[in-house]
């Protein structure tokens, strides 16, 4: 390589890594106390100490379980505030949330099928349309760019108002953005399901359909542009750090690795990796921490424990897990000094994990009571304490010794449904709670069915991450033992891919029942709207409209 | 705007420094590297059976990386020496593969020279290995029909026979195809 090139890149990291380090020094000395009061601007004044959850069943309850004393009641220009701020994220929010649930259903009925596919090869096996090598990427592409980048997208629409004090301009670019999104979706499918591919995981839409999403996202983005520029907040908060960055890195990530015709060989493979990394760590996962650094705080009424430590897990995120994705390709035909690299930053992730961990929690360590009165708390903090667990996993398996057993087997693949599905899937099933009653005036029609779901997801997702975590360790040690036949690694797997399609179908019902109940809300507004209409009086068309 | 714009323009420089890093400067490094004098170019036949491949999905469950014998055992297995970058001069895409629900595949011409039975493991992989979980390809054959003389017919265990499709002739040329048993240079400062 050129060395000159080689050594102004190190250059660089270093600089940044020094960067870092001052931060962290700077924040250790509390040089940013000043900023403190930033992680306050998500509360009128007076706010603190109230708790805040639509979906509780008995607010009272919920207050009473912070165990400190409710404040007044919140100044009515703020409340005022914030409902100006729902009713003006209605439409596309609306739009991106429920495209997003109908995607989660369907992209996990697929994702059942793959599964028994892997136990019971002969289910559905006359057809190529249901061949598994069909079946699992529409699974991935519908998951990862149907349900996690819509709910994604859509949550940041309603949290911007929110976060900026001011309503949402230029909604309509991004109904616009989620039409043409969704066509995108369903022109994908359709070729992935005729074995139109571009044959690289996670970049299987044909690059021509790709076009779509690169119009669609940018239609979505146009609010966040306007209303930045509108905004009435002295202060970014840290949600907003992540919606901008997310907004920003995804279309670079999406256009350099789609671009046709430019990548070869093994420099697909370190692209193709470098960018299904980044799709997690730099737009799921910046979306569900913007979610969880608003709501977990909302609902407690206390803001977030360290801002300062926030701003450190912020800029220590984007250094470190944009640079982790070739430790997918550990022991292949890749430069040693880029695996390396990646190495070292995934296990240097540590470092905004944890701190994101440690605020994350502490902000509702002493105020765990309320888990049993907020729903929406339940999802969310879940969602957190899946994201430590999942990252530190991560970061411990990109040790090559520990890489070299699990490599190549189903624990990968539970490992990323432990981000995926348990970090950014919960996170976004919280907001959605939180938001839908919210944007549409309405209340969630039947609470006992929170319940249900909850109890079902998590009772499914931890059947499928358990077990299929042990078989994946025990089909690389069977890999790992040349004595054994191929075979065997097979074998060993069986009963644990059973127990992944329970768990899968346990999961899969729960999104049933989170669907219907969405569709619930959405009836009941509509009612509520009808209702409103035809009583004809001005001011109860007001509030509702 | 500043602070939006501060974290913007923080948030693209980290990323350009990793896409460089991670994939600009690969890019740099890679690219002169010409193919092996062992590795010839996919025939039109095998170009065609690669995207048969793609389109079947079978790159999620065989990957074609052997590592090297100091990280596992790989070679012993049969699947080969650890591959080099220039192994992979006529790949577009790649498919290198990330699973290994099924074996490496990436020396299976190799390994497993003929095409009646990769024709017959396509048909009904569980009549040739026993508790396989491959997915039969029988879609890929016609069955009942009368076949012509140019056909090539695959004989069932259980009697009876298959004629293969054009799509499942291209795609048995790709595996016959996937041979990298030529030697090459070990590839620079590759320590597992
Ligand atoms: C669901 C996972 C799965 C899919 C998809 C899959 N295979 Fe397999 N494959 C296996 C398993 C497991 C084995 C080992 C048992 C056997 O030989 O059948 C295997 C074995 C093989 C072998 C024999 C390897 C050896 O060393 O003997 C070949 C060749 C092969 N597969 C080709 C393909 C092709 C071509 C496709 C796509 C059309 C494909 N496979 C799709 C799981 C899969
Ligand atoms: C919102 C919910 C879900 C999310 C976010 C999700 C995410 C993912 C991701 C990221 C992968 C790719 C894994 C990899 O490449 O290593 C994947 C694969 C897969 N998922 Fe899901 N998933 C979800 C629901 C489900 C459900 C309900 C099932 C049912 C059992 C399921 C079964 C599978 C299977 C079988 C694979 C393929 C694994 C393989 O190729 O070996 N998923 N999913």
């Amino acid at each position: 390589m050129n060395d000159t090139l080689a050594r102004l890149l190190a250059l660089c990291f270093l600089v940044a890594v020094v960067g870092l380090l001052g931060l962290v020094w700077a924040v250790s000395r509390r040089q940013f106390t000043h900023l403190a009061a930033g992680a306050r601007v998500i509360f009128g004044p007076g706010e603190e100490g109230r708790a805040e959850d639509p979906v509780a069943p008995s607010p009272a309850l919920l207050q009473r379980s912070l165990g400190v004393p409710p404040p007044a009641a919140s100044p009515p220009a703020d409340v005022a505030d914030r409902t100006r701020a729902d009713r003006s994220s209605r439409g596309p929010v609306l739009w991106f949330v429920v495209s997003a649930v109908v995607w989660l259903l369907l992209g996990s009925l697929l994702g059942v099928l793959a599964s028994v596919k892997m136990h019971w090869p002969e289910v559905l096996d006359a057809s190529v349309y249901t061949t598994f090598g069909r079946v699992r990427p529409l699974h991935l592409n519908i998951i990862a760019y149907g349900w996690l980048s819509m709910a994604g997208v859509g949550v940041a629409l309603w949290l911007l108002p929110r976060l900026l004090r001011t309503p949402l301009r230029g909604g309509r670019w991004a109904v616009a953005g989620a039409l043409v999104w969704n066509v995108g979706m369903v022109l994908g499918v359709a070729a992935l399901l005729t074995g139109h591919t571009e044959g690289v995981e996670w970049l299987e839409f044909p690059w021509q359909i790709d076009l779509f999403f690169v119009v669609g996202g940018a239609l979505a983005g146009v609010p966040l542009l306007l209303t930045l520029q509108h905004r009435r907040v002295e202060h970014l908060y840290v949600s907003t750090w992540y919606i901008i960055a997310a907004l920003v890195w995804f279309p670079i990530l999406f256009v350099v690795a789609n671009v046709p015709g430019v990548h070869f060989g093994v420099e697909h493979a370190l692209v193709n990796w470098w960018f299904a990394h980044n799709v997690l760590g730099l737009w799921f996962t910046p979306m569900s921490l913007a979610a969880a650094y608003y709501l977990i705080p909302k609902i407690v009424g206390r803001p977030i424990h360290s801002y300062q430590l926030s701003l450190l897990a912020f800029w220590a995120l984007a250094l470190f897990y944009s640079q982790v994705g070739v430790h997918h390709l550990i022991g292949g035909p890749v430069p040693t000094w880029v695996v390396t690299l990646s190495i070292v930053t995934s296990v240097a992730m540590c470092v905004p994990v944890l701190a994101t961990a440690v605020n994350l929690h502490f902000t509702a360590f002493d105020r765990l009571a309320a888990l049993r009165h907020s729903p929406t708390l339940r999802f969310v903090v879940l969602g957190a304490m899946m994201y430590t667990v999942a990252s530190v996993q991560g970061s411990l398996h990109a040790l090559r010794s520990l890489n070299t057993l699990t490599h190549f087997t189903h624990y990968t693949v539970a490992h990323a449904h432990l981000g995926a599905y348990g970090f950014n899937t919960f996170v976004f099933f919280g907001a959605v709670y939180f938001l839908m009653p919210r944007i549409t005036g309405a209340e969630w029609p039947w609470p006992r069915l929170v319940s249900a779901h909850f109890a079902l997801v998590v009772a499914g997702f931890a059947v499928y991450v358990v077990f299929l975590s042990i078989g994946g360790l025990l089909q690389g040690a069977a890999m790992l033992d040349a004595s054994r036949p191929f075979m065997e690694s097979v074998e060993v797997t069986l009963p644990y891919l059973l127990a992944r399609s329970v768990g899968g179908t346990l999961m899969t019902l729960g999104h049933v029942v989170f669907a219907a109940h969405v569709g619930g809300i959405l009836w009941a507004a509509s009612r509520r709207r009808a209702a409103a209409a035809t009583s004809m009086a001005p001011a109860a068309q007001e509030v509702l409209s | 705007m500043n602070a939006a714009l501060g974290t913007a323009f923080g948030a693209v420089g980290l990323l350009a420094l990793a896409g460089s890093l991670l994939v600009g400067a690969p890019y740099a490094q890679l690219r002169g590297e010409g193919a092996p004098a062992g590795l010839r170019p996919y025939t039109a036949e095998a170009a065609r059976g690669r995207e048969a491949y793609m389109a079947l999905g079978c790159i999620y469950c065989h990957s074609q990386q052997p590592r090297d014998p100091r990280q596992a055992p790989d070679a012993e297995r049969g699947w080969g020496r650890p591959s080099v970058p220039a192994d992979y001069a006529y790949d577009h895409p790649h498919l290198l593969g990330t699973m290994r629900t099924g074996p490496d595949l990436f020396n299976i011409g190799a390994r497993q020279p003929s095409r009646d039975w990769h024709l017959l493991h396509l048909y009904d992989p569980r009549a040739v290995v026993p508790g396989s979980i491959m997915p039969a390809h029988r879609f890929l054959f016609d069955v009942g029909g009368a076949a012509g003389p140019e056909d090539v017919v695959v004989n069932l265990p259980g009697g009876g026979t298959a004629v293969a499709r054009p799509e499942a002739l291209d795609l048995v040329a790709y595996l016959l195809s996937l041979d990298h048993t030529y030697p090459v240079a070990p590839a620079e400062g590759s320590v597992p």
